[in-house]
């Protein structure tokens, strides 16, 4: 166990050092790093300290330490249009993303698995078609067109849910969210419902096959001739076994929610640090996109390196695999 | 009803091409996706001729006929059945227009990806050890990182263009074709008729390409029409985001992003239209798809 996580930790650290590389070369050698750090209104004087401050007069490999370096403190430029440090800026964006995705993430188990537990429980029936059609739309959508969609029935023309924004937030326990309001709530619900339209899907479709995987099994046989409840049988014993796979996969889904809620913070305006990014692309922003870039690796590394380490717990099969080689 | 003329038709024999063809017909659903695909596909490939106005040849449009409702008629008697843009645009031709650009990214990408990838997946399958584990490894850090992560930083670095979001669809899609091709062509490595090209003393290279790979390819196919659809949508996505093609090579993505600043005032049709074109093309291909997967799958068949 300890070699299997003491390998993978080098693993994420060669990562790491490869993507910096690109973000380096992609910034410093294919771009003009004094365009990209210095502000084009700057005068001689200014942007003389800030080439001496990045270290911009030096050969390439020192530049790369100097970056690194920098990057370590925190220290990766001033954004333009904030003028503030963008590491800041970024991490002040970060709690409203992962608000986003874990009440995605959320909603795609609560809606997925009852949906899933009625389509393999009744699988002739016209509700488990309408769902299993249901699903293969999720999967075929493009996500920013079905949320532009979800704005014109609910916002438009209905005019029940605000079509954009963050809403009020509220406290509770020292934690800052949309969830403790009615407002907040409010406006969360569209882009959330947007975020999760896939995963919801996906977990459908997990959830039935689990269901009509057990069903036959002679546990539900058994726990049947034991005289228990039809709803105690599906509900707990069956449940509980189909949840293994889902909730690994929907674990191994969360960075991808979390890169997906670029998309959807733009349509619905979301505080998020994905409509920052965009945001800056189009603003030519330059220092928060390199922050952007190295956090996002950084965050997915970690999270590559947690669901490696969780999926060797629960399945020992992967640990031994990679200890053969 | 035999005579010299008119010779019987050949008796026909099954070849595995007819086959193939027999089983793909057998789902009617697979059938009518594949008759939306061509449909859909041959009239962007034609939107040239077909399509009622250039919408690109500003001489053609008139200001005036802007955000006309579906159905309405231009100043100059054009029938606008989809309605029109804010600039006048005939949606129906900015529909073809813009799909016959998802539709050449979207190969284009394909095309070099599957060959990148293919060569990727022979080479780690056939010399094995040291170099399958480099190459797979690489495969498996590419795809332990979203589609869309990867693209944006690609273009966030590189900046806009169709070159560029070309390279971006490449690099996205090489590791599920390496991925295929390995694992099917690490199978026929130890066949028998592989083991006689070697006896024949051919050089590694026809091997390779000439005797290992077609019998690698029924997967390849399936995994080729699924990135497809997959890069069709990813390209709409990025396009409308606006780091995909520039203004210039209006996508699918673009337009849909072009109304999406009048939804709010209750225009639908400028967005509407062209994402219903994007699903339908997305739908078929996957349909068509499902059934190359199963048809092609040797478990499956009978």
């Amino acid at each position: 166990m300890t070699v299997f996580i003491i390998r993978r930790l080098m693993q994420s650290g060669l990562v790491l050092l490869l993507m910096s590389l690109i973000v380096f070369f992609g910034v410093f050698a294919i771009g003009d790093p004094v365009e990209i750090f210095i502000a084009a209104d700057a005068d001689q004087a200014e942007r003389e300290r800030a080439i001496a401050a990045l270290g911009l007069d030096r050969p390439i490999w020192e530049q790369y330490f100097f970056f690194v370096a920098n990057a370590l403190k925190g220290d990766l430029g001033r954004s333009f249009v904030f003028n503030m440090p963008s590491i800041d800026l970024i991490l002040m964006r970060l709690p409203a993303t992962l608000e986003l995705a874990l009440v995605a993430v959320a909603m795609s188990v609560l809606i997925g698995v009852p949906l899933g537990m009625y389509a393999g429980y009744r699988p002739d029936s016209v509700g488990a078609k309408t769902i299993m059609a249901g699903s293969i739309f999720g999967f075929s959508l493009p996500t920013f067109w079905v949320g532009l969609m979800l704005i014109l029935i609910f916002a438009v023309e209905l005019g029940w849910l605000p079509s954009t924004g963050r809403g009020e937030l509220g406290t509770f326990l020292g934690v800052q969210s949309s969830l403790f309001t009615w407002n907040g709530l409010s406006h969360l619900f569209l882009p959330a419902l947007n975020l999760a339209l896939f995963n919801i899907s996906l977990v459908i479709r997990l959830t039935r096959a689990g269901m009509r995987e057990n069903l036959p099994m002679d546990y539900v046989k058994f726990a049947r001739a034991k005289g228990l409840s039809q709803r105690r049988v599906v509900l707990v014993h069956v449940l509980k076994n189909i949840l293994i796979p889902i909730v690994t996969v929907v674990g191994l889904e969360i960075g991808q929610v979390i890169a997906f809620a670029v998309v959807t913070e733009t349509i619905f305006a979301w505080p998020g640090m994905g409509k920052l990014i965009i945001d800056s692309i189009n603003n030519l922003d330059r220092p928060v996109i390199v922050a952007y870039l190295l956090i996002i690796v950084i965050m997915f590394i970690v999270i590559n390196l947690i669901v490696d380490i969780l999926y060797s717990i629960l399945d020992p099969r992967v640990r031994l695999g990679d200890m053969g080689k | 009803m035999t005579d010299a003329l008119h010779p019987a038709a050949p008796p026909k024999v099954e070849t595995p091409f007819r086959r193939f063809v027999a089983d793909f017909c057998e789902s009617r659903i697979a059938l009518a996706g594949l008759a939306v695909f061509v449909v859909v596909f041959a009239a962007a490939m034609l939107c040239a001729w077909i399509s009622p106005q250039n919408p690109y040849d500003l001489r053609q449009l008139d200001i005036m006929d802007g955000k006309m409702k579906p159905g309405s008629t231009s100043g100059d008697g054009l029938v606008f059945w989809l309605g029109s843009d804010s600039q006048g645009r005939d949606m129906v031709s900015a529909i073809l227009y813009g799909l016959r650009t998802s539709f050449l990214v979207a190969v284009t990408s394909g095309f070099i990806a599957a060959a990148v990838g293919t060569t990727v997946g022979l080479l780690a399958a056939y010399y094995g050890g040291r170099v399958d584990t480099l190459l797979m490894r690489a495969v498996d850090i590419k795809l332990s990182f979203p589609a869309i992560l990867i693209a944006l930083i690609l273009l966030a670095v590189l900046g806009q263009g169709t070159d560029k979001i070309i390279l971006a669809l490449v690099i996205i899609q090489w590791a599920y074709y390496a991925r295929t091709v390995r694992a099917s062509a690490l199978v026929e490595r130890r066949k028998e008729y592989v083991e006689a090209a070697h006896c024949l003393a051919l050089p590694k290279s026809r091997i390779l390409f000439r005797h290992i790979l077609p019998n690698c390819l029924p997967p390849l196919i399936v995994v080729g029409t699924i990135q497809i659809a997959n890069s069709i949508a990813l390209e709409a996505t990025l396009s409308f985001l606006g780091v995909g093609l520039p203004i210039t090579e209006p996508s699918l993505g673009l337009l849909i992003a072009n109304g999406f600043e009048y939804i709010l005032s209750g225009v639908y049709w400028i967005s509407f239209f062209p994402g219903v074109a994007l699903l339908v093309t997305i739908v078929s291909i996957n349909l068509v798809g499902d059934q190359l997967r199963d048809v092609l799958n040797p478990r499956l068949q009978k």
